[in-house]
């Protein structure tokens, strides 16, 4: 990724003795993330309460706490490790069949729903996680834009397996067939039925539970960003060769990241899936992908809450511009490239950044004039 | 002799692959972008060919050339009011801009033509398909002009970078950005250049594959634009040889799975063939490994 940088002036002398000054930047930084979460909760919650917020946005409260932790989980692999990747949509496609599978076949053995939803969340996580460790192996050794490719080539893979799967549950256990209908016997249901994908899912999701995933992505994200591991991660983004040459193993710690992203995200994909009565494969394209990381790079590269904000606010934006109808995807396509723009142009970056300066420049200096003046 | 056939047809598949990978494959080359909404001009230049045909009356060749035309215009104003400000700010940026265009003109195409597939009028029409050995070996005309057509282009492609002085502008140009500007090249006008002939192409591909397969919807040209990025990355991005032999085994693979193992499984198996390429060759077949100096 032909990332260019700023040279930075070194800091001065006092700045780098202050030893802790990297450990309050991470307290500031997972401060804000909690409280966006916590307070936004909150917020929606009592809206709902109090009849402020309509019954089709309630329905988005599920899909927000998951788009939420989608981003956070892939700003590890894209913000943190540096890598562009276009396949998050396969992870959580594989998360959310397979803990579909597992939801349907406790419900004989578990009768209270919140226990179901969990351990199906955390199967969809580990067979996640194996995805990302099998195709991780291979392609991590791949740069840049080659590896975008791979991980598109991915999540297309993933979804056109699953247009072939069936899946189905009578007497003698759990049933599968490739490509071909199964037969079952009288007194059994089917899970997933190829192309029309999983039908009858017990609908077992809560905002709360959405909550506590958001809450549980951030936890881990952050850990890690401030490990040791983080750190290595971080060293090998910025300059691959230098870390190499310092011994850190790039291919191990990239790895690392790309595993616990792809987990993350599939224990996101099993809670989306039972927001839901059916599910298609369909659901999992590359669009999908694609609106994930436009959630991380609107919120900022590696800014994990910026992220987070962008994720909720693109959620809910569609159905708030639901009355411009047939207008809608095109103004949030305009809108998208006009962000970009603005954003990562240099000449209007800085030409933004003198104006804001000086209108905070100017408030300061009225603050000091009024201040006099009460003196 | 079905084998032969499937062959002919995988050929005149990949055909339309490579003549869109080449979009993608020199405008990679010479920005270092990933332009996902090559597959979008595609379906827009499709869509104008089947308006100038079916409203205005014009006969197919015409419509063809117009089509390129108004794509060509295309693809240079998106360059010019979309990509240039964000030029050298990193691929990320870039890419997210492209996909913002790609649904940009994915949902103006819908506004203007409607979600309704509309059926496209080959634009061989009338020409009777190619018969050999006692009419078991039959070749339409469609896959007959595909793979000429495909072939023409190549050439002349390969003249035109190598031996005119526009050409070696933009072979200079992806080479080092920064020393052909030295070298008194104007930069700008090579990339809108690059953009242009690339979305001429695509208008062609968009054509010949609308022959091949007349349904027209706003979202056509979204599978297709992937698989030829495919190709493109499988030949090499960068290269325009590369291209050409990605999109034709692309081609091949897709319909011969299509024929021999699985309707639905073909694209799995074709993105299947781009990882195990890349783990073998990780530049692609055509690729050049660049080497990194500390």
């Amino acid at each position: 990724m032909g990332r260019k940088r700023k040279i930075k002036p070194p800091a001065s002398p006092k700045k780098l003795l202050q030893g802790a000054v990297k450990g309050s930047e991470y307290k500031k930084e997972a401060f804000i993330a909690y409280t966006i979460l916590i307070v936004g909760y909150g917020l929606l919650q009592l809206g709902a309460g109090i009849g402020l917020i309509g019954h089709n946005l309630q329905g988005q409260f599920v899909p927000i706490c998951v788009y939420v932790s989608l981003a956070i989980s892939l700003n590890l692999v894209v913000g943190i490790s540096g890598e562009l990747s276009l396949g998050h949509a396969g992870f959580m496609a594989v998360g959310a069949f397979s803990g579909i599978i597992v939801a349907r076949m406790l419900e004989a053995y578990i009768s209270i729903d919140s226990v179901r939803l969990v351990i199906s969340m955390i199967f969809g996580a580990i067979i996640a996680a194996l995805a990302g460790l099998l195709i991780g192996i291979p392609i991590l050794g791949l740069r840049g834009d080659y590896l975008a490719i791979v991980t598109l080539a991915f999540g297309e893979i993933v979804r056109n397996i699953m247009n072939v799967l069936y899946f189905g549950l009578d007497d003698s256990g759990l049933r599968f067939a490739f490509n071909r209908m199964i037969d079952l016997e009288d007194n059994s249901q089917r899970i997933i039925t190829g192309a029309i994908g999983a039908t009858g899912i017990q609908q077992t999701a809560t905002f709360t539970a959405g909550l506590f995933l958001a809450l549980f992505t951030l936890f881990i994200v952050l850990n890690i960003k401030n490990s040791k591991h983080g750190r290595a991660i971080m060293a090998v983004r910025d300059n691959r060769i230098a870390g190499e040459s310092i011994g850190i193993d790039v291919k191990k710690y990239k790895l690392t990241a790309f595993v616990i992203s792809a987990g993350l995200a599939g224990m996101a994909g099993a809670l989306f899936a039972q927001n839901y009565s059916t599910l298609a494969p369909i659901k999992f394209n590359f669009n999908t992908s694609v609106l994930i990381l436009v959630f991380v790079v609107l919120g900022g590269i590696g800014n994990i809450w910026g992220g987070m904000i962008a994720a909720a606010l693109l959620t809910i934006l569609p159905e708030a511009l639901r009355q411009f109808a047939d207008y809608r995807m095109l103004t949030y396509a305009i809108v998208l490239v006009i962000v970009m723009i603005v954003t990562y142009n240099p000449t209007i970056k800085t030409n933004m950044s003198m104006r804001i300066e000086k209108v905070t420049s100017r408030i300061k200096i009225k603050k000091k004039q009024t201040e006099k003046g009460v003196a | 002799m079905s084998i032969i056939n499937s062959l002919i047809s995988g050929l005149s598949l990949g055909s339309v692959y490579a003549i869109i990978a080449l979009g993608y494959t020199m405008v990679y080359g010479i920005s270092r972008m990933l332009n996902f909404a090559h597959g979008d001009v595609i379906m827009i230049g499709s869509y104008v060919s089947f308006c100038l045909t079916m409203y205005v009356g014009m006969p197919g060749w015409l419509a063809l050339v117009g089509a390129m035309a108004a794509c060509t215009v295309l693809g240079v104003t998106i360059e010019r009011i979309a990509y240039r400000p964000l030029r050298g700010t990193g691929s990320l940026g870039v890419l997210i801009t492209a996909i913002g265009v790609s649904y940009f003109l994915q949902n103006a195409a819908l506004l203007i033509w409607g979600a309704n597939p509309r059926v496209f009028t080959t634009l061989f029409k009338g020409l009777d398909p190619i018969r050999l050995a006692n009419a078991r070996l039959v070749i339409t005309a469609e896959s007959f002009f595909t793979i000429i057509v495909c072939v023409v282009i190549m050439v002349a492609l390969t003249l035109f970078v190598h031996r005119t002085k526009a050409g070696k502008a933009m072979r200079a140009v992806s080479e080092d950005n920064g020393a052909a500007q030295l070298m008194g090249i104007n930069v700008n006008q090579s990339i809108s250049l690059t953009f242009a002939i690339g979305s001429g192409l695509a208008a062609v591909a968009g054509v010949l594959m609308c022959s091949a397969y007349p349904v027209l919807m706003p979202t056509t040209g979204a599978m297709p634009g992937i698989k030829a990025f495919t190709a493109a990355v499988v030949g090499g991005i960068g290269s325009i040889p590369g291209a050409m032999v990605g999109g034709l085994i692309l081609g091949i693979i897709e319909i011969l799975s299509r024929a021999y193992i699985s309707t639905e499984l073909s694209d799995a198996i074709v993105f299947a063939c781009l990882i195990i390429v890349l783990l073998v060759k990780p530049t692609g077949l055509f690729g050049k490994n660049t080497r990194e100096k500390v």
